[in-house]
This record gives structure tokens, sequence and C-alpha cells, in this order.
């Protein structure tokens, strides 16, 4: 039994790419398009709360701007005047950047991201900052230091995390569409719990210029949205090589648009057995293995195989990444920037700032992360998960031989309710179980909604070879055109 | 290895936090599951595997030594608590 169910679309749940082509025809402006987002946010908004600024005098501003520019005949960006949300840990210039932490509360950055800047040229509108996990370290947005955001699909139950707010905001049509960042699965794994389509690109393919660092070899940016096009759509505008990132891939931006054909006749499928085992809800494998079946109906040819390493994805990643994470954090001290509480001295001040400043979980890690590091222990650990990774890597590159993609669940289970791991920190990090393996090796993997069980979204992952990402968006496209899966949005407490 | 309480509050110091009596508690018992849930990494056997710190190709990404803009200082200076003279202001250091 779903929620929610077929609907006739509301101009809020069209697509980005439905709504620049009426915007294109002139069928409606700009600032019409932004004044029914800011309707839908003010009608559902303190329901979701998957912003934690919202900016509508600049967001009509900015569709005055874009009117006003085809008004006169001038060559628009292939997303002007559309609405969309930014993940609360991405630079924008003036705009307050909090990461949903209170070490940056009230920080305006300098500077914009570099996809920030990307967007901004496509002539898309910001309507706000979302929620997240603080800092990005999360499952549930629960980890956010001001509020957790909802579900939208069932306000009783978490959106996912770190992206939470992005994935929210997506799903109850207060924006077209969002950017969120994935370090262990923190775009595919709410874009799964919240019905929507997420990407995260391979390692390399967009800047991480003006993203605030948690894990600088793990993080990447990429789009949720509702529908693939969306998807590749946003990507062709963000990725590519940027000076200013000196881990961005010096490779060309293929055309992701001409990658989205229904055409996955003769396509290797593998499907690694390690992720439908035990830990994975029995009602997800279900929903998941008749997704694969009718992958194979559309003519792939489907086969189990083994990543025999991937059970210690997990493990490896929880070394690795707050390892990272406390040398990306240590600049947080109340210098420069940010928060800043009065110490004796400097010292005193950097452990007071810190201790005020950062959440739990945010200290958690650094803790794990600064142990793990430290003198005795760095190569009974770190090196250790290092190497652990290699052999990660080597299991992906070897499916890689024979088959074209792997698919898998996205997530074990559907969104769990809010307050309900929030006691367990291992258990909330079993969440990214079918995620993490994937940020390890660095490859590209999408999640796309592929049904419902117990009556909430289902996703359904999908990993590729570095820098194709352009297989994922055929697989991901085909499989969404013959299923509809994409027409189907929550009811909000009510409010349809 | 479990974690002792000591050597939790020595972490704590290295990383510049505080920690309330039942923070340290807290951490005590969590790192300990974490890291526990870890040792599973030890059944592994690693020897020869190279470490990837990193997954992509890359190596000394150099770009010529020439003056390029940078961020003015005016801007740089805006986000701070407290400022003096054009620099970060902070209490004594030594």
């Amino acid at each position: 039994m779903e929620k929610g169910g077929f609907k006739s679309l509301e101009l809020f749940y069209l697509s980005a790419h439905e709504a620049a082509r009426l915007l294109k025809n002139k069928e409606i402006s700009a600032v019409e398009l932004t004044r029914e987002i800011l309707k839908r946010i003010e009608e559902v908004e303190d329901k979701v709360k998957a912003f934690v600024t919202l900016t509508p005098e600049k967001a009509l501003e900015q569709a005055k701007a874009v009117d006003e520019a085809r008004a006169r005949g001038e060559n628009l960006g292939p997303l002007a005047g559309v609405p969309m949300a930014l993940k609360d840990n991405l630079c924008t210039e003036g705009i307050r950047t909090t990461c949903s932490s209170k070490m940056l509360e009230n920080w305006i950055p300098p500077y914009d991201a570099f996809v920030v800047r990307r967007l901004k040229e496509a002539g898309a509108i910001l309507v706000g900052k979302c929620n997240m996990d603080e800092f990005a370290m999360g499952s549930s947005t629960e980890n956010s230091r001001f509020f957790p955001t909802r579900n939208p699909w069932d306000l009783e139950r978490v959106p996912g995390g770190s992206s939470g707010g992005s994935a929210a905001a997506v799903a109850a049509g207060e924006a077209f569409f969002a950017l969120g960042s994935d370090t262990g699965g923190s775009i595919r794994q709410p874009a799964s719990f919240c019905g929507v389509v997420g990407l995260k690109p391979t390692y390399g393919r967009v800047s991480r210029y003006g993203l605030v660092a948690f894990a600088s070899s793990l993080d990447q940016i990429g789009p949720l949205t509702r529908d693939v096009t969306d998807c590749a759509l946003v990507l062709q505008v963000i990725a590519g090589h940027d000076p200013l990132d000196s881990t961005s891939a010096d490779l060309p931006v293929p055309d992701y648009l001409a990658a989205l054909r229904q055409d996955i006749k003769g396509l290797k499928i593998g499907v690694p057995k390690e992720y439908f085992g035990p830990g994975m809800d029995r009602e997800v494998v279900s929903v998941v293995r008749q997704a694969i079946d009718r992958l194979s109906d559309l003519g792939a040819f489907c086969e189990e195989t083994s990543l025999p390493h991937t059970e210690y994805a997990l493990p490896a990643y929880y070394l690795v990444a707050p390892a990272e994470a406390s040398s990306n954090l240590a600049r947080y001290d109340g210098v420069a920037y940010g928060f800043r509480l009065p110490g004796k001295d400097v010292v005193d001040m950097y452990m007071k700032t810190r201790r005020e400043g950062f959440g739990p979980e945010v200290k958690r890690r650094i803790m794990l992360g600064t142990y793990a590091l430290s003198a005795g222990y760095y190569d009974a650990y770190y090196l250790k998960a290092l190497k652990v990774r290699t052999l990660i890597r080597r299991d992906f590159d070897q499916a890689f031989e024979k088959y074209d993609v792997l698919v898998t669940p996205t997530s074990p289970t559907v969104a769990f309710r809010l307050g309900e791991r929030v006691g367990d920190p291992l258990a909330m990090y079993m969440s990214d179980l079918c995620t993490i393996p994937v940020n390890m090796a660095g490859l590209p993997a999408i999640s796309i909604p592929c049904g419902f069980a117990q009556g909430l979204p289902v996703g359904l992952q999908i990993i590729a070879k570095p820098f194709d990402e352009e297989t994922l968006f055929r697989v991901a496209y085909t499989f969404e055109q013959a299923t509809g899966s994409f027409r189907r949005w929550p009811e909000i407490g009510g409010v349809a | 290895m479990p974690l002792s309480r000591e050597e939790v509050e020595h972490v704590a110091l290295l990383a510049r936090l505080y920690l309330s009596e039942e923070e340290k508690e807290a951490y005590t018992r969590q790192l300990n599951a974490i890291l526990e849930y870890m040792e599973k990494l030890n059944a592994l056997d690693t020897e020869g595997v190279e470490p990837t710190a990193h997954v992509l190709p890359l190596r000394n990404v150099f770009r010529e030594d020439v003056v390029k803009p940078g961020l003015p200082r005016e801007k740089a200076l805006e986000g701070a608590p407290a400022t003096r003279e054009g620099q970060f202001e902070v209490p004594k250091v030594v």
C-alpha cells in the first residue's frame, strides 16, 4: 500500500527540464514560477523543515533579471529561471553558509563555490540553503545543530542524510532540483529515502572548490532531482576541471543529455551478492530484485557476482573518513571566521570554542580520527584502512572487466523513524552499508526510485566505471521511462 | 585494543577539545564499541598491498609560479570574530 499516489502535476512538481521549456517558450515567467515555489514553501516548509536559510527576496531579484534578459532576446543558460536549493555546505557569496553547525551559524562566505558559480551562469534561481547533518556527518539529518528535517512521505521519519534537506526539498516540491554532497552515501541514501534521483559523480568529476571539506579523498558534489533527465542536465552544468581544485580531473565532459536513450539491450549487469545478505530488509531486497528483473526484461543481461571485500568497507571508511575529518576540521579554532569563545590564552580559546561549536557526532568523529592518526596507532588503523581500500577498489576493477554496471539496493532499509537510531552510532552507520564502498573506490553511482516497501520509497543503486556517468544515465533513463516510477509524489501531512 | 579514559583525555587534548566528565565516559564507551567493530579489519591479510590514499592517478598538480589575484584582505577579515590593524586578533599565544 503506497502513501500518496499518482497526481495530476502541479507546477511545483514539474521536472526542471519541463519548467525550463515552459520558461523558454514564455508560457510562464521566471518571477511567476519563483512565486509558485515560494508559495509552496510557505505551505509545507513548517512541516518538512528542509531549509536553514530561505532567500525569497534574492530569488525574486534573480528571477526578474532572467525575465528581463529573456525579453531583451539574450541567450540564456539551460536552467535559466529554474528555482533550485543548495546544501548548506556549499559556499554562497553573501549568503549565510552554516553546515548546520553552531561553528558556522553566522558565517557569510566571501566567495561562491565553483558549482554555485556555474549554476548562476546557467541562470538557476536560489531559493534557499538546505539543512544537513552537521558538517555532513550523519545519515539522517538528525545531527543538524538546528533541527531535524522530516521525510515528506512520512513526517515522523527521517529524510536520510547528510543531504536530507536537499532531498526533502526536491521531494516536497520546494525546489526543482538541489545539490548535495556525498562522502559515504549522503546524496544517494537520502535520495532513496525520499523517492528522488541522486547522483554521486566519479571522484574528481566535479570541483570541490567551495564545498566545506569533510573527507577530502571521498567528498563529491552531485544533483538531487525528480527525474534522470534533470540529473544529466545539472551534471552537465557543474562538471569539469577547475584549476582551483587540484583533485579535479582534467578530462573533457561528455554530452550527458545524448546518453539519455532507452537502450540497454545486451548490457552486462553484475549483481553483487554481498549487498543482498543479512542486514538487508527483506521487503527492500524483494523490491530491488523485481527492479533487476525489469532490467532483464528490458534486454540487459543480469548475473550474480561477488565483491568479496564488501564487509570491510564500512570499518575501513570509519577510519579513513574521520581521520581526514579530524584534519579538515582543525581549522575551526575561532581565529579567522565562525564561532569563538574567549579564552585566557589561545589554546584555551581553541578548546572552549570547539567544545561548544561542534555537536556530539562531529566531536566523536574528530576523536576517532585523531586517535587513528596518532603516534603508535597510525599503522594499525589508518594505514591498514588505506590498504583495505585498495582491496575494495580491486574488487570493483575486476567486476568491471566483466560487467558494464553493477546494481544493488541503495540502502538496507526504508526511511527509519526520527529518534530510532540516534542513541546507537553503529546502527546509524549501518545505513550506509551499500553506498560507502562506492566512495572508497571513487566510482560514480546513481540512486533511482524503484518502488515502495512499507509504504515508503526504495532506491535502486547503479554503479559504473570511473567517468562513465553516461552508462549510468542510460540505464537509469531506460528503467525510469519503462516504469514511470518518477511520477509519484507524497501527500505532506494532508497537504497534497 | 580497548581505549582507556586516559587515552581519551590525551586524544581530546590533541584534538583541542575540552570534554565534560559525561562526555569522557560516553566517548570511551562509544569509541571502544566502534574500535571493536574495526577489529574486523585485522582478519584481512594486507601483506604487500599498497595503501590507496587517493583514487585518481594524480601526481604533483603544479602551476607556473606566477602571481595571481587572491582574496582581498578586507574580505578575508570580514568573517573574523576580532581584528586589529588588518590582522586577526587572538588571546596571547605564548
